[in-house]
């Protein structure tokens, strides 16, 4: 007595054969392998506005990134400002208050400490050029190539005034907090900078 | 080299997406938590790590591409 069942895998991705047994498995090889290792994940919430903190981020991001893992920034408040065009965003719809907000909170990144009216954000700059260490934009299109998502607050978008057109391209998602509570929830690593 | 951290850990990564399995990839880093970051990579991201060799200053990586070959 011969079987002759053939079956296909039970995943979605793929067309595979299987040879059935009694026994028989129900995903073919490879996929079973990729059931056991689903890709990690990493969700980092940005929340201040300032180049150091936003290196550490990306810094982070990066790394997790090309260590397999799936990762998304979630960019709330003064986390905006790392995303904006250009240095002032200011547009025609924005409310007096709102317009002030984006004066005084520019694209040009303070540091956290010791900033000096610009002075030691500058210092800064030129020392982590000097010891070689990436810049953030040299992270931040390195997160890009490695595919790092980018969400922006709907909700702090509001109350900034600034809409789709104010910020970068690499966005790709303007979502409220249950999108990122969605991914958070799957994710192993969950950081808030 | 010359680089920091992340750097040396993304370069290596970028350069081993070309390599096909069984390859040995041989990095040079000067920063010193390349020593403790390298092997943690493999962990994480399942390449085998095979060792670490230290030339003064220097730190020669050696890694291998997973799969079959």
């Amino acid at each position: 007595m011969t079987m002759e069942k053939k079956e296909k895998c039970k995943c979605p991705f793929c067309e595979n054969e299987l040879e059935m047994s009694c026994f028989g498995p129900a995903f073919c090889e490879p996929c079973s392998k990729e059931e056991v290792q689903p890709k990690d994940k990493m969700t980092i919430i940005l929340f201040s506005g300032e180049m150091d903190k936003a290196i550490a981020a990306f810094t982070l991001a990066t790394t997790a990134a090309s260590s397999n893992m799936d990762v998304s920034i979630f960019f709330t408040f003064w986390g905006l400002n790392i995303l904006k065009k250009t240095k002032y965003t200011i547009a025609k719809p924005q409310m007096l208050m709102q317009k002030m907000f984006n004066m005084m909170s520019t694209s040009k990144l303070p540091i956290s400490k010791l900033n000096f009216f610009g002075l030691g954000g500058w210092m800064m700059k030129k020392l982590m050029k000097k010891s070689k260490m990436a810049s953030l934009e040299d992270l931040m299109k390195l997160a890009k190539e490695l595919n790092v998502k980018y969400i922006a607050c709907t909700t702090s978008c509001g109350v900034l005034g600034l809409s789709k057109e104010n910020l970068i391209d690499d966005v790709s998602e303007f979502a409220g907090s249950t999108t990122y509570l969605a991914e958070a929830k799957e994710s192993k690593i969950n950081l808030f900078i | 080299m010359g680089l920091f951290c992340p750097m040396p850990i993304i370069k290596t990564k970028q350069e081993m997406e070309t390599m096909k399995p069984g390859e040995v990839i041989e990095v040079t880093a000067d920063d010193p938590g390349f020593e403790k970051d390298l092997p943690a990579w493999c962990k994480m991201s399942g390449e085998k790590f095979i060792e670490i060799k230290k030339e003064g200053n220097l730190l020669k990586g050696y890694v291998m591409k997973k799969g079959e070959r």
